[in-house]
Order: C-alpha cells, then structure tokens, then sequence
C-alpha cells in the first residue's frame, strides 16, 4: 500500500516502523487539511490575518483554501450567520465528502454572540454537527492557532473512516 | 422659522402640520395626502433644488397616534442645505406614496421600511422584502414584534 512506499522511500528497503493504521491514517491527516472559509463578517479579517505570513497557517498543513466543498475537509464557519444564509450553509456541509470537520469561528457562529435577534442563527450546531469551538469577538490569530492544534489532535485520536 | 420652512408654509398652508429646528436644522412634518406635491416642490423649484435623498426610514411610536413616522432626509447639493421631512401615518393602513419618481434612491429605502415597518410605498415599482426572506412573517423592527419570535429556514425555531 502507500504508506509502505512511504516508509521504505524515507528511511530504505530494510526499515520498518510500527503503528496502527489509524493512527497513521490520522498523522497523515490532521497535516494535510484542506479547508473551506465560509467568511461572512468581520472575523474574516482575522481569518486572513492568520492565514497569511505572520501567523502562517501553512506551518500545519493547512494553508491552502478550497472554493469548492468537493474539494474540502474542513468547513471553517467564519462570522454571524443569519437565517437567510443559514440554508446555504447546510448545503454546503452536505457537499462535503467524507471525511470532514467543522470549525466555528468567532462567538458568532459559537453561540449567535450578541447577535440575540430575529435575524440570526444562535449558534451553527443548531445546524451542523461542529467540532471545534473558536471563541472571541474576534478570536486572536493565536486563539485560531490554538483551535487548530485542538482540531489536529482530534483527528489524530478518532476512529479512522477509510 | 428657516427659508426652507417659510416657503413650504406658504406654499402648502393646509398641508404642513407643524415645524420645527435645531442649530441649524429644519424638520417640517407634513400630510401624507400632501407628500407628493411637497417633494415636487422641493425637487423642482430652484430656489429649494433638493436634489439628494440622503435617508429615507421610519419610526414606531407605539401607544401614540398616529403611531407611525416616516422620515426623510433631504440634501442640497447646489444650497448646501438640508431638510428633514416627516409623515405621519395611522396603524390602521400605513400607506404613503413612493417617492420612487423624483428620487430612485428611495427604491431600496422604501423597500427596507417596508420590510422592517410594514409600512407600504403606493406608486413603488417593485414592493418586496429587500433584506429579510419572502418566508418570513410580520416586520421585526415594529415594536410589538415579540423579540423572541424567531423564523428560521432550517433547524430549530429558538
């Protein structure tokens, strides 16, 4: 299989190393995630902030964007979501293959924020299963960093789908 | 009494309901049966050349009658002045004519009292919700809307 080639491409013909394959399943995945910025407020400023070179995304595998759900594992739900996109959103999720995590970011998405209203969503998980919880108003690059290692160490553990 | 007020009086004696301003500021309120002829005015006499429709949205004094109010704001471009029309308007049928015909900016702004007050824009070219969806029931921004009451599309209803 490939991850046979893998490992005796890096260390020879004569090395082996132990591991269960869902543990190494979930290596290679929690540093190739491939996500999906689903931005519609202000967060998204901090999204950009931490995509790009001073935090730098890239350092865990996660830097490159995908504009299509077929092509993401990773729905980032960044900014209030009102009931009128709230359908959008779910069609999205549903687009997304297997294997797939969601992220909320900024309290927003967490819990609705203050946005205590008829127009908005309180919370995404009253739609979509989420998780990994980001919270601030917005959340600090660091914060996102943080929530991020979490969603790796997530992946890392679970029960691999394959 | 400012210029802009004198010449609205004396030209619409029956039809201006009162006036008033401040530091500067006219606000005159005016009948809704009047409003058209009133806009005219201030649209085409040079004198007045009101030509920006700077804001255009309403308010709900609740338990008052006439309960509701809309507010215009008027600009000069040419006079660098301003004016402040306001309408009246019963709960019973808060209707008024649209604007739309002197000024296209009032399109969108007519369309969103609409859809926040549930106050109608006869002579509108195209009256429907601009911000919230077709779904949803009632006007949010009146104040006897329940503040919980919650219309969503998909997921649970609070």
């Amino acid at each position: 299989m490939g991850l046979k080639r893998v490992v005796t491409g890096v260390f020879g013909d004569e090395s082996f190393i132990t591991t269960r394959l869902d543990s190494a399943i979930g290596w290679a995945r929690k540093y190739s995630l491939f996500l999906y910025p689903f931005v519609t407020a202000c967060c998204g400023m901090e999204y950009m902030s931490v995509s790009c070179a001073h935090y730098d995304l890239d350092r865990f595998g996660a830097a490159l964007p995908r504009f299509s759900p077929r092509q993401a594992d990773v729905l980032m739900v960044v900014g209030t979501i009102s009931h009128k996109i709230a359908p959008v959103l779910v069609r999205v999720y549903e687009q997304m293959t297997e294997p797939k995590w969601v992220v909320a970011f900024g309290v927003c998405t967490c819990t609705g924020g203050f946005y205590d209203n008829y127009a908005t969503v309180q919370g995404i998980d009253t739609l979509i299963p989420v998780d990994v919880y980001i919270p601030g108003c917005p959340p600090r690059p660091e914060t996102v960093l943080n929530g991020l290692m979490m969603l790796q160490d997530k992946i890392q553990r679970q029960k691999q789908e394959y | 009494m400012g210029t802009v007020t004198r010449q609205l009086v004396q030209n619409f004696p029956d039809h201006i309901l009162g006036h008033h301003q401040d530091h500067g500021d006219e606000t005159v309120l005016v009948r809704p049966e009047a409003l058209l002829s009133v806009a005219a005015f201030l649209k085409e006499e040079p004198a007045l050349d009101f030509n920006v429709l700077m804001d255009l949205t309403a308010v709900d004094y609740l338990g008052r009658q006439p309960r509701f109010e809309v507010v215009y704001h008027f600009y000069s471009l040419e006079h660098r002045a301003r004016l402040r029309v306001k309408v009246p308007l019963h709960e019973t049928n808060p209707e008024v004519d649209s604007l739309t015909p002197f000024w296209k900016a009032a399109n969108w702004y007519e369309r969103e009292v609409w859809d926040m007050f549930g106050i109608r824009f006869t002579g509108h070219p195209g009256l429907k919700r601009i911000l919230l969806y077709e779904e949803f029931e009632g006007h949010p921004l009146r104040k006897d809307y329940p503040i919980k009451r919650r219309h969503p599309l998909v997921g649970p209803s609070n």
